[in-house]
This record gives structure tokens, sequence and C-alpha cells, in this order.
């Protein structure tokens, strides 16, 4: 074997790779042939391949799944709340319109300028709207920031947002509210709101 | 097969654990055989196999679902006994190669502490022979040898699974089985 090139034992492994080239086999066969310690050197090889591809197929032991399962770590808890997000797709949309409605809704509340619904025969001073005596008033009365004093007819409601509702000998036909607290005002919006809806659906029946 | 797999990692990915188990089922035998076969030692070999599994469970979202799951899980399990072989290893490093030689290492100056007689090797059943043999083998050639023979990957197999170019594997394929006729035959 020591005679032999190197080259030879290299083409004996690519033969067992089963990569050989045509050529590289030809001189493979050519020189087995003539040389019987290099047989020998493939016999031993192929005894040796065979020998390892003997070896019994080995199994698991029994209960190893078991034993895996009980391993593994616990489901962490993010999984759960995005889990449960991806589940309850509505709740979240509700959750973030009430969120950003609310922002809305208090800003509305501290925005301090004096307003109040024009109506005909009204005198409104800055400060105070008066109803005349005398006068009657078609529709509703809505004041924000400011003070409403009632002498003549209301044929509707009246609304006080931050400030007094003054009235003697008055006739409203309406409701008469009074609205000085957020938490009013919140109510307030939502049953506006809730029963704009409501006249919508009206309107299209 | 390939399609089950898929479909039961997506599961796990979604947080179904369960689904798992049907994945440990599937590989259980071929994984226990690698780390086996590696080892020589049947607590470890399942130790090995068990964490394997668990890393693969950790990791599974860096899985990519177009390769094939077993390559990447062989993968893991190899990995895992390589570290272990190496951890057992004296502080000399039998596989560095001695200087001015082709391939040859300190496995081939030294004899091994746990190495038998040879007629009390003669001896042995053939299948404790074998894995007698298989566990002489200097790790990086057990790897390939293991892989090749035993599993019956193919050559691009073994380099996906070892992450190494085709030539390497080929070379530590060739020295493998030099390496194991020459036990084999008392040279």
């Amino acid at each position: 074997m020591s005679a032999c090139p190197q080259y030879i034992i290299d083409y004996m492994h690519e033969y067992l790779d089963g990569d050989i080239s045509r050529e590289h086999e030809q001189v493979l066969k050519q020189h087995l042939k003539s040389c019987a310690e290099c047989q020998k050197h493939m016999h031993q090889l192929s005894d040796t391949i065979a020998f390892v591809k003997s070896a019994a197929h080995i199994t698991a032991p029994p209960h190893f799944e078991e034993e895996v399962m009980k391993r593994l770590p616990r489901p962490k808890n993010r999984v759960g709340v995005q889990k449960w997000l991806r589940r309850h797709p509505f709740l979240v949309a509700a959750a973030t319109f009430i969120i950003l409605m609310s922002a809305t809704l208090f800003g509305r509340f501290n925005d301090n300028q004096f307003s109040v619904t024009k109506q005909p025969n009204l005198i409104d001073d800055g400060q105070t709207v008066i109803v005349p005596e005398g006068e009657v008033v078609k529709g509703d009365i809505v004041v924000k920031n400011g003070d409403i004093v009632i002498e003549g007819e209301v044929d509707g409601n009246v609304t006080v947002i931050n400030g007094e509702y003054m009235a003697s000998t008055s006739v409203v036909t309406g409701q008469i509210e009074e609205i000085d607290q957020v938490f009013e005002w919140v109510w307030y919006e939502i049953k506006r709101l809730a029963s704009d809806f409501m006249a919508l659906f009206e309107k299209e029946e | 097969m390939d399609a089950l797999v898929n479909k039961r990692i997506k599961q796990v990915l979604k947080g179904d654990q369960n689904a798992f188990s049907d994945i440990v089922n599937l590989y259980q035998h071929k994984l226990y055989q690698i780390c086996y076969r590696m080892l020589g030692n049947k607590q470890e070999a399942e130790d090995i196999a068990q964490e394997a599994f668990v890393r693969a469970y950790i990791n599974l979202h860096t899985f990519d679902q177009k390769r094939k799951f077993s390559t990447w899980l062989y993968r893991i399990a190899t990995n895992l006994c390589i570290d272990r072989i190496r951890k057992k290893k004296p502080d000399y490093y039998l596989d560095a190669e001695v200087d001015g030689t082709d391939g040859l290492n300190m496995y081939s100056q030294i004899a091994a502490d746990d190495q038998l007689p040879e007629d009390a090797a003669l001896q042995m059943e053939l299948q404790d022979r074998i894995q007698y043999e298989i566990s002489r083998l200097p790790d990086k050639y057990r790897a390939v040898i293991v892989l090749k023979y035993i599993e019956e990957l193919s050559l691009q197999e073994i380099s996906e699974v070892l992450d190494l170019p085709l030539g390497t594997v080929k070379t530590r394929i060739h020295r493998g089985r030099e390496a194991l006729r020459k036990q084999l035959n008392k040279l």
C-alpha cells in the first residue's frame, strides 16, 4: 500500500460516496486488479461500512414524549393577553372609541365660551339670557357658560350648562335641566348622541 | 409528513402547546438514536434528546418553514451532543492536529484511557462492539459517520445539519472511515 499513490485511496472514498467520475472509476478498477494491497484496503473499508450499518435500530425509552412535555416551559402571559385581544375585537374597538370620545367630551366641557341657542326674541348681554315678559319662545334653548332668566314663556326644553336657571312666574312646557358637573355633562352628551341616533332611525322609517 | 409537521408548528406558534407532542412523537426515536450513538450512554442520550426538543420548542419561531424540520432538529441535537462530549474531555485538546502532520491528531499519538485490551473487544457482543468502536472515534468524525451510516442522511443533508461545507463533510467521512478501518483491523 505504501508504494501506491494517495489518489487511489481518494478514489476509493469517492467510490464509496457514490460520486466517482467514470475516468476515476476506470483508473481505480485497473489499479485494484493489479494491486493486492489496495484490494485489501478497499475490502476493509467496505467491511467497515457494513459493520457500522449493522448497528441495531435504537428506540427512545417509554414515556419519553411525556417527559419532554413536562420539561417545556409554561406558555407566557403575554401570549394570553394578545390572544384575548385578538378574540374580542369588538370590545377593543368599543374601548378605544370610549377613550377617544371622553377626551373630546372633556375638552368641550372645559371650553369656557358663552353660547346660546339662536332664537328670535331672546335678549342676551354676554352673560345672561333673558326671555322677556310677554314673549313666547318656540323651541329648545341651550345656554352654555351663562345664566338664563325666564320672565316670559318657553315652548320647549331649557338646558343650562355651567350656569344658573332663574325663573319667577315663567312657563316652560318642556324639561328644565341644569348641568355643572363633568359627570353630568358626559351623561348629557351621551343622551344627546343617543337621541340624535334614534332620530336618525325614526326619520328613515 | 412535512405538511403535518408544518401544521403542528403553526399550532404551537399560536400557543397550543399540546400540538408539540405530535412533533415529539414523530421524531423521538431518530433523535434519541443520534444522541445515543454520539454519547454511548442511555441516561445522557435521554437527557440530551429531551433537551433538544425543549430547545426546539423555545426557538420554534426562528425555524424557517420552507426548510426541512428534521434537519433543523438534528442540528440542535448534534450541537448539544458535541458540547457534552467536549465538556467531558480533559484539558488538552485531542482534536488539535499535531504540527507537521496531515490529519493526524492527538488521538493517534496517545492511547485513550477507556480503550479496552484487544481480546476484550473481540469478545464483545456485536452490538456492544459497534457502539464501542463508534465511541472511540473523535467527535467530529463520529458525527458524520453516525449521520451517514446510522441515520442514512445524504451528504447534502449532513452538510446542512452540521453547518459545514460539503467538501469538509466529505473529508471528514473519508477520515472517519479510515479511522474506523484502522480500529477494526488493529493497524
